[in-house]
């Protein structure tokens, strides 16, 4: 599975929801499939994604939040899992797409290469709801799953270690942060 | 315990003036009344942490969500949340009102906090994080607020230091 493919397959859901992405990859294919003010890169700081989105999960319960995380940044911070199942935000669901290594920054190979479960963490850490895909149709569905439940999730995708040619995009960083604030402020209600 | 008690709900009771709604904290000596305020008081909401730089995250997502936020911490905490005070909070222009104690500074007994409080005050500096002192009960409440109010204007971090004076009464 190509993270592209399955950021493209989910991007009607992710459309309607607050997304939080991390750096690099990630955050440049989902800006190629479409910029929407609803959505936010944590263009550094990383393992912060699932904080930051625990952060708005919790100021902002009637919204939906999806963390867009990646193998290398959440290995950066695993003990904010614990934190996520702590305070269980059911409106948080946090994807971790999982390609086995550090791709912007030449590839080396993360831990979940020689056998880390990222899910097996999160479920260890108390993260009610965990899965390991591996296909598109997998991904697709149980991400239905996630958003149908409404309640803490972790989705670990295994995706192919390839990525977009460049990382910088035209969209400033505090431009996209006070038009994602404002958007929050503008939102009312649940977006789902 | 010497903490003092009643200086903990003097801060507590400014934080909330100033609105503060989310307080996200690690477990250190002189904050034990500030965290059992934080969790009893229906009014603020406080997120446990496994690390001090969670709470950046935590407090930039609160903010962005429109909810005003604290971070209680030790130096050793703000040491260890460095790079997300700097590639989060302060890249992002996210205003973190950061409450430090100021540990292993004059009158410290524990050796292994000294280190930390050599440092704390030069790396505040260096990050240009504006910083002032908390320690006379008579100044809490207008400090925080305005320590607040900096951190909103110029949409940054700013630090209180929280002093053995205000903190333990044992000194």
């Amino acid at each position: 599975m190509k993270r592209l493919d399955a950021l493209r397959a989910v991007y009607p859901q992710l459309e309607q929801r607050i997304v939080v992405t991390i750096m690099g990859a990630v955050a440049a294919e989902l800006q190629s499939l479409g910029h929407r003010p609803n959505f936010f890169y944590l263009q550094h700081a990383m393992g912060l994604a699932s904080s930051l989105g625990l952060g708005i999960a919790l100021s902002r319960p009637e919204l939906p939040v999806v963390v867009l995380d990646g193998d290398g940044s959440l290995l950066m911070n695993l003990g904010g899992l614990t934190t996520l199942a702590r305070y269980r935000p059911r409106n948080l669901v946090h994807v971790v797409f999982d390609n086995e290594s550090l791709l912007s920054v030449g590839g080396f190979p993360t831990a979940t290469s020689t056998g880390s479960d990222l899910a097996g963490i999160a479920a260890a850490a108390g993260v009610p709801r965990t899965a390991t895909v591996r296909t598109l149709d997998e991904f697709t569905a149980a991400l239905g799953e996630a958003f149908a439940a409404g309640d803490l999730t972790t989705l670990v995708a295994k995706v192919e270690a390839v990525g977009p040619a460049a990382f910088v995009t035209d969209l400033s960083l505090l431009e996209n942060r006070y038009q994602f604030q404002r958007f929050l402020r503008d939102k009312k209600g649940s977006a789902s | 315990m010497p903490v003092s008690f009643t200086n903990s709900r003097l801060i507590h009771e400014a934080l909330k003036a100033c609105g503060v709604r989310v307080i996200s904290a690690l477990p250190e000596t002189w904050l034990v009344h500030l965290i059992r305020f934080a969790e009893d008081d229906p009014a603020t909401t406080l997120v446990r942490l496994a690390k001090e730089e969670e709470g950046v995250g935590v407090s930039a997502g609160a903010h962005l969500a429109g909810v005003k936020s604290a971070m209680l911490m030790q130096n050793h905490g703000f040491l260890a949340s460095i790079n997300g005070i700097v590639s989060c909070a302060q890249l992002y222009r996210i205003p973190l009102l950061m409450l430090i104690s100021h540990r292993g500074w004059f009158g410290e007994k524990d050796p292994w906090q000294t280190e930390g409080g050599l440092v704390t005050e030069s790396l505040l500096d260096a990050l240009r994080i504006p910083r002032q002192p908390l320690t006379a009960p008579d100044h809490v409440a207008r400090r925080i607020a305005e320590a607040q109010t900096l951190a909103y204007s110029a949409s940054r971090p700013v630090a209180l230091l929280l002093g053995r004076e205000l903190m333990w009464e044992d000194a």
